[in-house]
């Protein structure tokens, strides 16, 4: 039962991640990029943890933090960037 | 008590990827950039905090072992989701709503994203850029 329900939060986050894709190429203004990079990473996140439980292994948990924290600072970063045309002033 | 974990795993599985589904769809329908910028930042959150919490139990269950790895990336999340929520509808502001389109906040001042040293009282701020040479004063 579980690893119908492990295939079915895979397919729904790959399907997922390539609607954030398809708005990362295709988007109406710059922020909506943005949105769909911090969207991605956070549906990154989910994938890698999934990945982890399918494999059975408590290794992937660092890679997961490491994307929370670098996701984090990137869109915030992205913000900053468009909000003041610099990041660190 | 084994088939009651497994269903609590599976169900919380199912719940997540159909909000992480539903977050991301979002991002694509919604129809302009404020409403858009709901759709991933809750229900994604959402989503990502069922899977989270369903291999934690996993592990628990399964392994033997209780690790509160996830429980760190979830409060991280939590954390940092209404702020990066935050500065996107900042910049959305910035670029797409001139100072005249806005209503007048309560109190003293103007809004905090047109007052900033660089000057945007006069709205249309993207268009102005693109003239002008940016930052010939930095």
């Amino acid at each position: 039962m579980i690893t119908y329900a492990l295939i079915f939060a895979i397919a729904c986050y790959s399907l997922a991640l390539l609607f954030n894709l398809y708005r990362v190429v295709k988007a109406p203004g710059v922020t909506d990029r943005v949105l769909a990079l911090d969207t991605m990473a956070i549906n990154a996140i989910a994938m890698i943890v999934l990945f982890g439980i399918w494999e059975g292994t408590a290794l992937f948990f660092e890679a997961s933090i490491l994307y929370a924290m670098t996701g984090f600072v990137a869109t915030v970063s992205f913000a900053k960037f468009i909000l003041r045309g610099d990041i660190i002033e | 008590m084994e088939l009651f974990w497994d269903i609590l795993i599976s169900a919380l599985l199912v719940i997540g990827g159909i909000f992480g589904l539903v977050g991301s769809f979002g991002l694509v329908k919604l129809p302009d950039p404020m409403t858009r910028l709901h759709a991933p930042t809750k229900a994604a959150t959402l989503g990502v905090g069922a899977i989270l919490i369903a291999s934690m139990v996993w592990f628990a269950v399964k392994q033997g072992h209780l690790t509160l790895h996830e429980l760190m990336v979830t409060i991280f999340i939590f954390l940092t989701a209404p702020i990066t929520a935050h500065f996107i509808s900042k910049a959305n502001i910035f670029r797409d709503w001139p100072a005249e389109k806005l209503p007048k906040p309560a109190g003293e001042g103007d809004w905090a994203v047109h007052t900033a040293d660089a000057d945007t009282s006069k709205g249309e701020l993207a268009v102005d850029r693109e003239k002008n040479i940016p930052h010939e004063n930095d």
